[in-house]
């Protein structure tokens, strides 16, 4: 079972530290810019920790393989996205897709 | 109340006014998906609707619920979150003049995402630059919380998620906000070698890790031409 005050203190150091982020820029004011590399360097780790994210909770489940329901539909909402289909329609056809196979039995 | 709307809008310009209206009611959307997930997955409803008010970023929110539902431990969660916010750094330098002095930098600071630094950006005319920053700020702040609250009260009405397939929701509306992103080649590699290696970890190491582990990738990252701005909040 999750601890509640371990959450909370988790929740409050992300809501801390987030915006000491957020409020080093224009407290140190000067005209200094940070490297147009270490901004883009920034950017590719957000990308990189977002898709590994994705590929985790599509494909695992635990320390296991997730069935194939749920991978199914996140590949048909990445499709649908990829396609530029809206976003609204994008998360029903990935939940319908998972839902309708397990309908069938697919695990 | 009127006037003040059209004061903003006369230093906006209509079209800018009504892009920055659509970026908000997207941002409420996916902020209703996310709370909808977090408490469908299992968290209690307290746990987005504070990162949302709190935290207020969506990137760094949904690595967070997303290590928390997976077991992973809380700790894990939050330095991913970390690390994924502290582009906020460089936006922060970026609109450092865009939000003004004094007690604006606490207000102005908490409401930076994103899409109102790209748009206070993307404007020329000071005045423009401070509306817009400060208009999209406030307008995405109210329609993300307004629609995590919404579907946090959703998820607490759904008991089985799996039935409803919202175990393949929370992956999609990930997968689509990350997607324009792996446009940029070497972002794209950075991120499948991250993804290869996230997975190849998760049958050995506790649960949350091997996302942090992803960012071996960034070993593939050369930084090149400029890249687009990204989409991802």
């Amino acid at each position: 079972m999750r601890n509640p005050g371990l959450l909370l203190i988790a929740v409050l150091i992300l809501a801390v530290g987030t915006f000491s982020l957020r409020v080093a820029g224009p407290l140190l004011r000067t005209r200094f810019e940070l490297p147009e590399r270490a901004q883009q360097l920034m950017s590719a780790a957000t990308v990189v920790l977002l898709a590994a994210l994705v590929a985790t909770a599509a494909l695992t489940a635990g320390h296991g393989a997730a069935g194939i329901a749920r991978p199914a539909g996140v590949l048909v909402g990445g499709i649908l996205a990829w396609r530029k289909v809206p976003f609204v329609l994008v998360i029903l056809a990935a939940a319908a897709t998972a839902a309708g196979l397990r309908l069938i039995g697919v695990p | 109340m009127r006037s003040i709307w059209r004061t903003l809008r006369q230093d906006l310009g209509r079209p800018l006014a009504r892009d920055i209206a659509l970026v908000c009611l997207a941002d409420g959307v996916v902020g209703l998906s996310y709370g909808a997930i977090s408490v469908g997955g299992g968290l209690q409803f307290w746990v987005p609707v504070l990162l949302s008010l709190l935290v207020f970023a969506g990137a760094s929110q949904f690595l967070f619920v997303g290590i928390v539902a997976a077991g992973g431990s809380p700790i894990a969660a939050t330095i991913a979150g970390l690390l994924v916010n502290s582009r906020h750094v460089a936006f922060g330098l970026a609109v450092s003049d865009v939000i003004g002095g004094g007690w604006k930098k606490i207000p102005g600071s908490h409401l930076m995402t994103d899409e109102n630094v790209a748009f206070a950006l993307g404007q020329d005319d000071p005045r423009r630059k401070r509306a817009a920053y400060w208009v999209c700020g406030i307008g995405i702040f109210v329609c993300w919380n307004l629609g995590v609250f919404a579907g946090a009260r959703l998820g607490s009405v759904i008991t089985d998620t799996d039935v409803l397939g919202l175990d393949a929701a929370f992956p999609a509306v990930l997968l689509a906000l990350v997607l324009p992103s792996l446009r940029d080649r070497s972002t794209r590699t950075a991120a499948l070698v991250g993804v290869v290696v996230a997975l190849a970890a998760t049958p050995f190491l506790p649960a949350g890790l091997p996302v942090l582990f992803a960012l071996v990738g960034l070993v593939f990252y050369r930084v090149g031409r400029p890249v687009e701005e990204e989409a991802v909040r």
